[in-house]
């Protein structure tokens, strides 16, 4: 479809290019706009990050971009699945309840754990599916209402079955054999990045693997782009939707695991929310293409783990960053979307003037 | 106004400047002004301590929990000459967030540490040993595995106490023989408000009969919903109850304005800090009184007894003894009724009435 030519290649830079610089000059307003310094907010951003921090950055990396995939394998088959924020959650919840229970021992238990994950995630994102495939419910409304679902499901479990400390309660700790910790790339105290980190390129290879190498790749791609055509070639749409839906589903239940293995130990106060929407976020800005999503995903982790070092050395709010991030989603949408445009037109022309110079020679 | 952000100053500003910001009446309320305009962390510069102040979600300006840590953090700084430094959290942060904000703080010199909210009970756990010559302190905190810290003071509150007075003043209020609660989310922490407050209700009157509903049955949201607080309210309102008192933080302020609703008469009780002083003009004829949390008590003894040598360790309960818990008398709806809540706050202390934290 496209050719690696130095044009093509430098019209597609130029989308994130415009939405990077729109985001810094919005973000330089807002701060300017409120008395505060610009400068100082840049200087700090940009400064190298402590080794601590270099650790964090990594580890939310794989976190975002794991969720990040899970956003895009839905959004190559053009479907929205907006509930990535309550299948992990569950799936987190279920996982750590299963590990916390150790039926099994050491790396058995976190095998299965990870097997666990991805069984209620795809079971949960599944639900949208078969309403969509049975009932025509479109699966934004119903991944949203699945997501309120989930977040009450779980506490109802945590408040009944939990382990109850302090004021507050979490699922039963893992044992010691089977946390698997990390690699620590500098002291001790800088912390380690987490192992199961590496399921975010597992997931990122497969991923690629399967859009361009495997045969349900071209299904999914096909149908995204026309359902129809994918029809007439003999795809059958309703079961693209319900397998897709929960592949989408089942990568969304890994999202959290690094954590839980890697330190959080259960699922309580250290949960993280928030991570399904900031992979939706990131699959936007990374046009759902793997290295995209990686340097998407890289760029959030980047901003909100720096952003810490904000209430420290300046008196600007680490939530900015939060502005800084939907501006860059916003801006690299619209973008794309003239960037497109012109390159059509751009095409449009050169064909017509193909054609004229093709029509004189023939006169 | 360093650290905090300007945004959310300006949100501040406007909320207030809606709010109708007034009332100078302090009684009962200690330190609790609404949002300062200025931060006191900017100026010190004394040789005392210095402290560090991590603030739970919300962060400065949140009229209640985080604004009455930071009271008792302006008044420790007047008075050991402290410096400070403080350290604002950013919503669905992660874990490493909390801990690296703990790290900064201690590396830039802070040699006594608050992290305001249980949700530091795992991050203070996982830095302090990494720093054994500071001294760290969780506000609602508790210890998350078996080694002790011998650096970490965990800030408990006896909110049953509280609630149990607060509950004596509604029952001597209400005509109806009816009173409401209603909690944010139906957890341990909320129920012990609950249990507190209906066992004071009955204490004042066996037969007062107490409506309760809980906005959200886990999910958190229950504590920033003021129109589920509205609603629930006004239920119990309608099932003839004439005092509320809510346990739902931010759903707070839709607890009051089912009260305004329901008319002259009725009444609604807040919580933690004394909310008359925050409301608006038309909510504050019909808040009778709060429960007082005294996060402002707590953080200023800790940065005591450091300025002291003597830091606090391991559990600490702020009971009404220990003036931890209490009631506010702003408006002055309960002056006629004070001294008997002093009786069964006495009671109270001297063990003789025991408060159930379980309803």
């Amino acid at each position: 479809m496209t050719s690696f030519n130095p044009k093509t290649i430098g019209l597609a830079l130029l989308a994130p290019a415009i939405a990077i610089i729109l985001s810094i000059l919005v973000t330089t307003a807002v701060i300017a706009a409120v008395g505060s310094s610009p400068g100082e907010f840049w200087s700090t951003m940009f400064e190298m990050p402590k080794p601590r921090l270099r650790v964090d950055i990594v580890n939310q990396t794989a976190m975002i971009y794991i969720a990040a995939v899970a956003a895009a394998i839905g959004f190559r088959m053009g479907l929205f699945n907006i509930g990535l924020e309550g299948q992990y959650t569950i799936a987190s919840f279920a996982a750590a309840s299963f590990a916390g229970a150790a039926y099994l021992g050491g790396f058995a238990n976190v095998a299965a754990s990870i097997i666990v994950a991805m069984v209620v995630g795809a079971a949960w994102s599944g639900i949208a599916g078969i309403l969509k495939t049975t009932r025509g419910v479109s699966e934004v409304i119903s991944t949203i209402m699945l997501n309120a679902i989930a977040v009450t499901l779980v506490g109802y479990f945590l408040n009944n079955y939990g382990v109850k400390e302090g004021n507050t309660v979490h699922t039963k700790n893992l044992e010691p054999g089977s946390t698997l910790g990390g690699f620590a790339p500098f002291e001790d105290r800088d912390g380690e990045i987490w192992a199961l980190s590496i399921i975010a390129v597992l997931v990122g290879v497969g991923f690629w693997v399967l859009l361009n190498k495997t045969r349900f790749g071209y299904d999914l791609r096909a149908s995204g782009q026309s359902e129809s055509a994918a029809l007439a070639s003999g795809i059958n749409p309703k079961r693209m939707i319900l397998v897709s839906m929960m592949l989408s589903g089942a990568v969304a239940g890994l999202i959290w695991l690094p954590a839980l293995f890697g330190g959080a130990r259960n699922y309580g106060t250290s949960f993280q929310v928030g991570l399904g929407f900031l992979g939706i976020a990131v699959a936007l800005l990374g046009r759902n293409r793997p290295l995209g999503m990686l340097f998407g995903a890289l760029l959030f982790a980047f901003l909100s783990v720096k952003s810490n070092d904000l209430t420290f050395s300046t008196d600007v709010s680490p939530s900015i960053v939060q502005i800084t991030q939907g501006v860059a989603v916003l801006a690299v949408v619209v973008t794309y979307e003239v960037v497109r445009r012109w390159r059509t037109r751009l095409e449009q022309r050169a064909v017509s003037r193909e054609l004229a110079e093709a029509r004189e020679a023939t006169a | 106004m360093r650290r905090l952000t300007k945004l959310s100053a300006v949100a501040a500003v406007a909320a207030l400047a809606l709010a109708g910001c007034g009332g100078s009446d302090s009684e009962g309320g200690g330190g609790d002004k609404p949002a300062a305009s200025d931060d006191v962390c900017k100026t010190a510069d004394g040789d005392g301590p210095k402290i560090g102040l991590a603030y739970d979600v919300g962060g400065r300006g949140d009229q209640s929990f985080n604004d009455s840590a930071y009271a008792g953090l302006e008044k420790a700084v007047t008075d050991f000459d402290a410096t400070c430094i403080e350290g604002e959290a950013t919503d669905g942060e992660a874990e490493s967030a909390r801990e690296d904000r703990l790290r900064n703080m201690a590396e830039n010199g802070a040699t006594a540490i608050i992290g305001v909210g249980f949700a530091y009970s795992e991050s203070v756990n996982a830095v302090a040993p990494d720093f054994p010559e500071v001294n760290f302190a969780v506000i609602d905190g508790f210890d998350p595995d078996e080694t002790a810290n011998d650096n970490v003071a965990y800030l408990g509150f006896a909110e049953e106490q509280g609630s149990f007075l607060v509950g004596v003043a509604a029952a001597e209020k209400s005509k109806s023989g009816t009173i409401g609660f209603v909690g944010g989310v139906n957890n341990d922490l909320i129920q012990k408000f609950e249990a507190g407050y209906t066992a004071g209700a009955k204490a004042a009157n066996p037969d007062i009969k107490v409506e309760v509903a809980y906005i959200q049955e886990s999910d958190l949201a229950g504590f920033g919903d003021p129109a589920g607080g509205k609603a629930a309210a006004t239920g119990e309102f309608d099932k003839g109850a004439d005092v509320v008192y809510h346990a739902a933080g931010g759903s707070g302020s839709g607890v009051f304005d089912a009260a305004v609703e329901a008319g002259e008469g009725n009444y609604a009780i807040g919580v933690d800090s004394d909310q008359y002083l925050t409301a608006t003009d038309a909510q504050k004829p019909f808040i009778l009184t709060s429960m007082l949390k005294r996060v402002d008590t707590a953080t200023y003894d800790f940065a005591k007894s450091i300025d002291e040598g003597k830091a606090l360790v391991s559990y600490t309960v702020y009971d009404l003894k220990a003036d931890g818990v209490g009631y506010s008398k702003s408006g002055g709806f309960v002056d006629d009724i004070a001294a008997d809540i002093d009786g069964y706050k006495d009671k109270i202390i001297g063990g003789e009435i025991k408060v159930p934290t379980k309803p």
